[in-house]
């Protein structure tokens, strides 16, 4: 178990690495860094002058390994458009970009289990249509058009909620139903196919037969088999949402780690775009461990093997 | 997508809206917002057009250019002389004090020069101080500003592109204690910074006056929204008073709404077409010169600013802003005449018309109807739409020699601030051509307006008669506010908070 889990940590860190070496010659490739960072009023010889300051004309590798040498040493660098260390930068936005994550998976699986177990306790009921319409809409709804209604409804219309910002918790609400909805269909139509296949098992006739409640049945018998799939899902849908929740950040002005991450490319500010993937990559990591072991606890099969 | 969306947002917003605007006059806080995280707030460590606008609020210059004559007057200076060619004396203005109380002199006009010229403190655009060798003390209320060989848009640089710093604070805080709480002797003092995110300014009681005037309202709450569609929202919600930079179409609905006060103001940004005139990306058919005049005779460059550009553009004919000074407008223009455009090409030999790449990285829009122009006289353009620094940096290689791009020349009112740029054989210039560059080379170094004139305008008619560039049209801005404010943009496109007021 331990070598298992040592070789999966040696695969991490490889994957990473990779990960920080390709979008290290990425962007450089993309475009002149001295250029970006001089913005577009810069003449040739403002352009030149940062590309001295920064070191840019050194050769790619040494300019890498440099990076990485600090980086493994906990330094990070400063970032070159705000100037200031990137770990204090990143844990400034990221503080929001986690807060958001963990309340929109958690509006997620709080709306998703509990409409995917009724729709798989009834299936082509009426609860089943309403699911799987609220499913479609929201794999077919782009979550920046969902953001701007919901910004028009409830903060035009009914001004009830602040359209943009991040000072209060009323300021989450909207950001959290709207990343939380674009996770919700895929977790709702796994918890209910995962139910429906389960709830034919033999061993649920067995429990019934034997007259175990329908609540138990369902919750202890049922949903814990369901569910298993369900978690590595919702990991890799975290890690999606720490990252990915670029759209959702710039329309409500939220400044986290996603939106940072986003601008940072176009302004070919490496040291924090290096640091970002870095984390980025740790929280998947870490998210895909979390789930391992959550699904080991419930399913002792996994356990075993 | 965006403009599409906005249009969206505003229709909706009509339909449900009650016409109800929450202002802040009450309050007297005037809320708006940047479209661009700034990198910093010292105004020598970031390149953005917001950050020129926050510095105007909190900092100084020597000298003022007044918006309405064009003439400099004096602000931390009170009044000044050209002591020899490269050698400016400024009688500096008494009693003037900054934010922390410290007392304005010689000694800040001095540390400010010394440390912004210094190539060791990497400003992030040297351009905009390098002309200045350094800054010596007279007297207490005297100094000596030297340049690096004449340069007669010392005053318009000086106006504009220099803010005085107090020296015994920023000796102590550096550029990254001034990026957390900046202090000038502008007419706001700032409250509040959380780095790229919110600013708070308040009204400076102790403000001099001078030629700003003192501010009329009393806190400047400013809040990065990087979405124009959720600007737009706060704007309906109340959340904010004011914003800029709204594209076109979206404020022609806002105007028609007369919810807002809708004000458009012209840019001194230009667009225009570049080609490979000098064959630095190998020899192509840009060599030939009625090839480029073709391009310049086959685009409708006015039909492109009534239906997209709108508002207060311009076809601009020269290779430069009109109102720069030395920008000669009695050039050759090329008014559009698809036909002479073809009889063109034949003649360079292109009958069949021709296959090219076409470089652009902003409005995509005007780039396709450029192209669709081209593509009417035989010219198949090819688009290749880059971010902006790739697109330098393929300049800089010689390449992308045919696109269309834009220039905003810092807002500087001289002509040098964009010549200097594409024809004195830097990375962006493909015309390289020598007779050019010394007429501009003479411009620059002469503090004689006259000989400047005479030579700026030689140079842009030999730019515009060989057609080394097609200058197309200037850029525009429109700011919508509530209607509680009075406010009139300037073409230099900062925001003056302290011109503005509550109606």
């Amino acid at each position: 178990m331990l070598a298992f889990a040592l070789k999966r940590l040696g695969l991490a860190v490889l994957v990473t690495f990779t990960v920080s070496v390709i979008s290290f010659s990425l962007l450089h490739l993309s475009g002149d860094p001295a250029a970006a960072i001089a913005g577009e009023n810069a003449t040739a010889a403002d352009i030149a002058a940062i590309n001295r300051q920064f070191g840019f004309d050194r050769p790619l590798t040494v300019q890498y390994t440099d990076w990485l040498w600090k980086a493994l040493h906990g330094d990070f660098g400063e970032s070159y458009y705000f100037k200031m260390p990137v770990a204090d930068l990143i844990s400034d936005r990221l503080s929001i970009t986690m807060l958001l994550g963990v309340c929109s998976i958690s509006f997620a699986l709080l709306t998703a289990v509990p409409l995917g177990v009724a729709a798989a306790v009834r299936p082509n009921s009426l609860i089943d249509r309403t699911a799987l319409f609220l499913s479609v809409a929201g794999q077919a709804m782009p979550s920046f058009w969902f953001g701007l209604i919901m910004i028009v409804v409830f903060s035009i219309k009914f001004r009830l909620l602040p359209p943009s910002g991040s000072e209060t918790w009323r300021h989450f609400i909207m950001p959290t139903v709207v990343l939380g909805y674009y996770a919700m269909p895929a977790i709702m139509r796994l918890t209910r196919a995962g139910m429906l296949e389960v709830l034919n098992a033999d061993y649920i006739r067995t429990a019934r037969a034997k007259g175990a409640g329908a609540g138990r049945v369902l919750f202890k018998h049922a949903l814990r088999n369901a569910i298993v799939p369900v978690v590595s899902l919702s990991a890799v849908q975290m890690g999606f949402m720490l990252g990915g929740s670029i759209v959702v950040e710039a329309i409500f002005a939220l400044h986290g780690a996603g939106y940072l991450a986003w601008e940072s490319i176009s302004r070919h500010d490496l040291p924090t775009v290096q640091a970002l993937i870095l984390i980025f990559s740790c929280f998947y990591i870490l998210f895909t461990l979390l789930s391992d072991l959550a699904n080991a606890w419930l399913d002792p099969r996994i356990r075993v093997g | 997508m965006k403009p599409f969306l906005a249009t969206g947002v505003i229709a909706l917003t009509t339909a449900l809206s009650c016409g109800q605007v929450f202002a802040n006059k009450s309050d007297d806080t005037l809320h708006t917002a940047f479209s661009k995280e700034l990198e910093s707030v010292d105004f020598y460590f970031q390149s953005a057009r917001e950050g020129t606008i926050f510095a105007r609020q909190v900092w100084d210059g020597l000298v003022y250019r007044d918006q309405t004559t064009g003439d400099y007057v004096g602000n931390l200076a009170s009044s000044w002389k050209w002591v020899d060619e490269t050698t400016l004396e400024f009688k500096l203005r008494e009693g003037v004090k900054f934010h922390n109380g410290e007392e304005f002199d010689a000694d800040d006009v001095v540390f400010t020069v010394n440390y912004v010229v210094n190539p060791d403190n990497h400003v992030t655009v040297p351009g905009n101080v390098n002309w200045m060798k350094g800054a010596e003390k007279v007297d207490k209320y005297t100094v000596r500003i030297t340049t690096n060989g004449p340069f007669p848009a010392a005053l318009e640089y000086l106006s504009g592109l220099v803010a005085i710093y107090p020296n015994d604070y920023y000796a102590e805080v550096g550029p990254s204690g001034m990026a957390l709480k900046p202090v000038g002797t502008g007419p706001y003092r700032v409250e509040s910074v959380e780095p790229g995110k919110h600013f708070v300014l308040k009204k400076f009681d102790g403000y001099y006056g001078g030629p700003k005037g003192q501010p009329s309202i009393g806190t400047i709450d400013i809040r990065t929204i990087p979405d124009i569609n959720t600007q737009l929202a706060e704007l309906f919600s109340g959340g904010i008073d004011m914003i800029w930079n709204v594209p076109a179409d979206q404020a022609e609905q806002l105007a028609a709404m007369d919810q807002f006060t809708v004000a458009n103001e012209s840019t001194m940004r230009i667009g225009y077409i570049t080609m490979d005139a000098a064959g630095r990306g190998g020899e192509g058919p840009f060599a030939k010169k009625e090839v480029r005049q073709a391009i310049g005779y086959a685009i409708d460059r006015q039909a492109i600013v009534e239906n997209l550009l709108k508002g207060s553009s311009k076809v601009v004919n020269s290779a430069c802003f009109p109102s720069q000074f030395g920008c000669e407008q009695d050039v050759e223009t090329y008014s559009y005449d698809p036909a002479k455009a073809k009889a063109l090409l034949a003649e360079a030999g292109y009958p069949d018309g021709l296959t090219v790449d076409f470089y652009a990285y902003r409005n995509r829009p005007y780039a396709e109807a450029m192209m669709a122009y081209l593509a009417d006289v035989g010219i198949k353009a090819n688009l290749n739409y880059l971010k902006y620094s790739a697109l330098r940096d393929m300049q800089k290689k010689g390449s992308a020699g045919f696109g269309f791009l834009t220039w905003g020349s810092n807002s500087i009112n001289d002509v040098s601030a964009i010549t200097s740029q594409f024809f004195k054989f830097g990375d962006q210039d493909f015309a390289r051509d020598e007779e050019v560059k010394t007429w501009l080379d003479t411009g620059d170094k002469s503090v004689d307006d006259k000989v400047r004139k005479e030579n700026y305008s030689k140079a842009l008619k030999k730019i515009a008669e060989e057609a080394y560039w097609i200058p197309l049209f200037s850029y525009n801005s429109n700011y919508v506010f509530s209607k509680d404010v009075a406010f009139t943009p300037t073409p230099d496109e900062i925001v003056r908070f302290f011109d503005m007021s509550w109606k």
